[in-house]
């Protein structure tokens, strides 16, 4: 627990140090404190998952929480360490970006480890205010504004639903606690109170709006477009792993026993998703606004996890989360390098690149085909969990579905492999600055490592 | 000593080789696959020729979901693994003519693939045959699309999503299997002894026999084929045609028959008729070819077809006859493909019609053409002439027409191979051929090599063939014991 009092009061300290205009000093007290936290976190962890919750039944830091706080808080001093002088081109007051980075750091660590629905709330509102902010944080910038209010509106929106559901399942099962609610459910085996029902279905649209799950997916591409890329990579990384993971911890500890009901709902929302997500990103031509849809086509598979909710769910959402966050973070890394050369962010700027980077392009193509789960690489680990998970509950035709997705999902991984290594353009040499190569570095390593032997992080939950 | 020192040692080489200066990696990489074929001979010489599984290796690897690293070798593999360190060696050879630019990348992802192969061709644990089947597709992918030719974006894109979707159907079925098997693993042994109904392994077949019929490839799956063999460079093309589309039959013989025998019964006529419509297909097609290297692809698909034609009947003379075909037709689509690109690099052209003659000026390179062409139509005494009478020994007893049909392609074969012989070697020289210089150095030693591997082969099958005659006599019997034991 004390992994989150540290990260809430990190941010604190670190407005204080960019009060007395001590900017050197920001990056590396961010990182110690993140990897204090760490530290305490893996402390946490115990063998037999013993945990009993703490703050009157309000939060439980089982090994759940531990090791998805653990991969939040890992992706996030990866995207912190890509940020030193990042943010300093965009803004002066440095100091605000890690201090709102940390409070929705906070607000992550209270949404995997919740164990009362108002913990669930609170959790995913300091995320999403922080993160409403950060994609705004330019300030003269047109579209970053546009972005900031985009999520704003639709994410109140949903925050709408979400307290709504909320107040719903309260009003029927009369408690926010999860165990309370579970009780209660199993001692109603027959007949379930209607407005039960709809509370869990207004939850289910303000989650999936959270993941960024098709039909309520439209604000991902415009809000991922627009904010600066290292935030979008924190939203797409860091904030789906948290939302995913507070999904499956509300949806297997409270409504597994009325799973008839919503798994149909879910299942629907999970192909759609996935045919949006993959189809949209053909047809894009800029990479950031690719790995926007094909964020919302992985959120389809991470749905998989819950749609076919069963004892390794836990794990199966752990293993693609984090190989998704890995690979997302060395592209969305790649891409600001490569932004900053070109000044675009089309797929035509990687043209070449193979040639004159070819440490870039290779981690790159190691993200990208970790990204289309291609064995080897952590990706395809993940979406095995995933497929494996699915059959298990005899969701056939919805495996086959995702097949299909993860074919069409080739052509536009493939396309930047083909754009860095075959297509030929007059460019000069990128520098890549060391902090870079060792971040994108050792994401690549730990990419490949997963996939030949992904004993290293199964089985941890 | 266990099969492990034979699939890690290439993959430790490859690493290596990317360390080496380009001008060098050619020797790096020969050396490395000399080493391994050295190796493969000591395995060879204390394989026991018998039905039982050697050289097993057996370790978890996510023990959690049953899934173990778990590979050996049989008679079966025996002679897969012969036939991919002997032409990896071969397959380096022929392009030491050649400079690639950064050789060591293209050596060291030809070794890299030879690893994924060789995991294919000895995995006895269905997870670890997938990866190692993916693991062979990447490298091959790159080796097309890096130093392939003037279409090489659009092909191999198409060349590696046929192949893509064929195994990702597949990674279903064997996790479909896994999740079957009461002690949830995904040992092979234990998916022999499942009992699915009929309906269950039907559809268990297709997805099977959909991912090997992409790669051998089979009609209607081989549009990708001939236009990757055409674009990729040739060390890739013969690489594909020579090791990596046997992993599909090997995949029929290993996997699919005997995993699904209640499926393969109630669905091998139709699996044996595509074979055998691919047979005529492909040969009416390559009569019509004018590039040399797009007729000896199609002339491919034909030869491959009556593999898997042969298989599909599943009798003893059938299987055995496929063991060594695909040993006589890696080393001679290897050949073949090598005149070809001898003929193409020296002349800039592929055209048939445009050549003519060079049996004239280069003696030594038209009697090598002449013993691989020979092989490839199957003439007694040639290594093709073994197998392709057994393969029609074993459908002739399942059905008298499947084999007529089937034995067109020694016909058809003949007819499109020696008209080409004759039109590209035979007759006067032109302004084009008049200046092609005889083969020297590295290529002698390679066709060299190739013309004694097609008559020794031909002579003499017998040790071949005694290395997997137990094993296929085993597999044989099992899988027809349990069509008996099915019927009511």
């Amino acid at each position: 627990m004390i992994t989150l009092i540290i990260i809430s009061t990190l941010p604190i300290l670190l407005l204080y140090l960019g009060l007395y205009k001590a900017q050197k000093s920001l990056l590396p007290v961010t990182l110690v404190g993140l990897l204090v936290a760490l530290g305490f976190a893996i402390a946490s962890y115990t063998r037999a998952d013993m945990a009993t919750p703490i703050y009157s039944g309000m939060m439980l830091f089982n090994n759940f929480a531990v090791v998805f706080s653990g991969v939040t808080i890992v992706s996030t001093v990866l995207i912190v360490l890509l940020s030193r002088g990042y943010f300093e081109k965009i803004s002066s007051h440095v100091a605000e970006y890690y201090a709102i980075i940390l409070f929705s750091l906070a607000g992550i660590i209270i949404m995997v480890s919740f164990y009362n629905l108002v913990m669930l709330f609170i959790g995913i509102e300091i995320m999403s205010v922080s993160l409403y902010i950060l994609a705004g944080i330019k300030k003269t910038d047109f579209a970053s504004n546009e972005a900031a209010l985009k999520y704003f509106l639709m994410g109140a929106f949903s925050t709408g639903f979400l307290l709504f559901g909320i107040a719903l399942i309260y009003g029927s099962s009369g408690s926010f606690s999860l165990e309370a609610i579970r009780n209660w459910v199993l001692s109603q085996p027959h007949h379930v109170d209607p407005m039960f029902y709809a509370g869990i279905l207004l939850i289910i649209v303000g989650l999936c709006f959270k993941v960024g799950a098709a039909p309520f997916h439209f604000w991902t591409p415009d809000v991922y477009e627009g904010s600066p890329t290292l935030i979008t990579a924190f939203m797409s990384t860091v904030a789906k792993t948290a939302a995913f993971a507070a999904f499956l911890r509300l949806f297997s500890e409270c409504f597994q026993p009325v799973s008839d009901f919503w798994v149909p709902v879910l299942l629907v929302i999970t192909i759609v998703t996935l045919f949006i997500g993959n189809l949209t990103a053909l047809y894009q031509q800029s990479f950031k606004r690719m790995l926007a849809f094909s964020s919302i086509s992985h959120a389809g598979y991470l749905l998989f996890a819950i749609v076919a909710l069963g004892a390794s769910s836990a794990n199966s959402v752990f293993v693609y989360a984090t190989a998704y966050s890995i690979a997302s973070i060395i592209s969305f890394g790649g891409l600001i390098l490569v932004q900053q050369q070109s000044g675009n962010d089309n797929f035509e700027s990687f043209n070449g690149l193979g040639k004159k980077n070819p440490f870039l392009a290779a981690v790159i193509s190691i993200a990208m085909l970790s990204l289309a789960g291609i064995p080897l690489t952590a990706g395809f680990i993940g979406k095995f969990f995933m497929f494996s998970g699915a059959l298990l509950q005899f969701h056939l035709v919805m495996v086959l579905l995702a097949v299909v997705n993860a074919i069409i999902s080739i052509f536009y991984y493939f396309k930047v492999i083909i754009a860095m290594y075959f297509r030929d353009a007059e460019r000069d040499e990128l520098v890549v600055p060391a902090y870079y190569k060792f971040v994108l570095g050792i994401a690549a390593i730990a990419t490949i490592l997963i996939g030949v032997d992904p004993g290293l992080i199964t089985g941890l939950i | 000593m266990t099969v492990s020192l034979l699939i890690f040692l290439p993959v430790i080489a490859a690493v290596l080789v990317l360390f080496f200066k380009n001008s060098a990696a050619k020797h790096a990489a020969l050396v490395f696959s000399l080493a391994e074929l050295v190796l493969a001979g000591v395995f060879l010489s204390k394989f026991v020729p018998n039905a039982t599984t050697q050289f097993q290796i057996d370790v978890p690897w996510i023990p959690k979901f049953g899934i173990y690293f778990s590979a050996g070798i049989d008679g079966i593999s025996m002679i897969m693994v012969l036939l991919s360190v002997l032409l990896v060696p071969l397959i380096i050879l022929t392009t030491y003519k050649h400079q690639y630019k950064n050789a060591n990348a293209f050596y060291a992802l030809i070794l890299f693939m030879q690893a994924g192969m060789l995991v294919v061709f000895t995995a006895l644990d269905g997870f670890l045959f997938y990866v190692g089947w993916e693991a062979a597709l990447i490298p091959i992918y790159f080796i097309c699309s890096l130093w392939g030719g003037q279409n090489r974006i659009k092909v191999t894109i198409k060349f590696f999503l046929y192949t893509f979707s064929g195994s990702l159907i597949m990674l279903v079925a064997i996790i479909y299997l896994y999740l079957q098997s009461p002690e949830k693993t995904y040992d092979l042994s234990h998916f022999y002894n499942l009992h699915l109904s009929i309906g269950q392994q039907s559809w268990v077949f297709w997805a099977f026999f959909l991912a090997f019929a992409i790669k051998m490839p089979l009609f209607p799956f081989h549009t990708w084929q001939p236009d990757t063999y055409t674009e990729a460079p040739s060390a890739g093309t013969m690489m594909l045609a020579g090791i990596m589309l046997k992993m599909g039959i090997y995949g029929v013989i290993r996997w699919l028959v005997p995993l699904v025998p209640l499926g393969y019964n109630r669905w091998w006529d139709t699996a044996i008729v595509l074979s055998i419509i691919g047979i005529v297909y492909a040969s009416i097609i390559a009569f019509r070819q004018k590039d040399g290297k797009r007729l000896v692809a199609y002339s491919s698909i034909a030869h491959v077809g009556l593999i898997s034609a042969g298989i599909f009947a599943w009798t003893y003379f059938g299987l055995q006859g496929a063991m060594i075909q695909m040993l006589s037709h890696g080393i001679n689509v290897v050949g073949m493909f090598f005149i070809w690109e001898i003929i193409g690099s020296r002349l800039n052209t592929r055209q048939i019609s445009e050549l003519g003659g060079i049996a004239k000026v280069a003696p030594k390179f038209a009697i090598a053409f002449l013993i691989i062409t020979l092989g490839t139509v199957a003439l007694p005494l040639t290594n093709g002439f073994v197998g392709e009478f057994l393969l029609l020994a074993g459908i002739l007893s399942i059905n008298l027409w499947l084999a007529v049909f089937a034995g067109l392609t020694m016909i058809f074969g003949a007819v499109y191979m020696l008209r080409m012989y004759k039109s590209v070697m035979q007759g006067e020289t032109n302004a084009l051929t008049a200046i092609f210089a005889d083969i020297s150095g590295s290529e002698k030693l390679v066709l060299g090599i190739i013309c004694a591997l097609i008559i020794v082969i031909g002579v003499y099958p017998q040790p071949i063939l005694h290395i997997s005659d137990a094993a296929v006599k085993q597999l044989v019997d099992q899988t027809t014991m349990k069509f008996y034991q099915a019927k009511p």
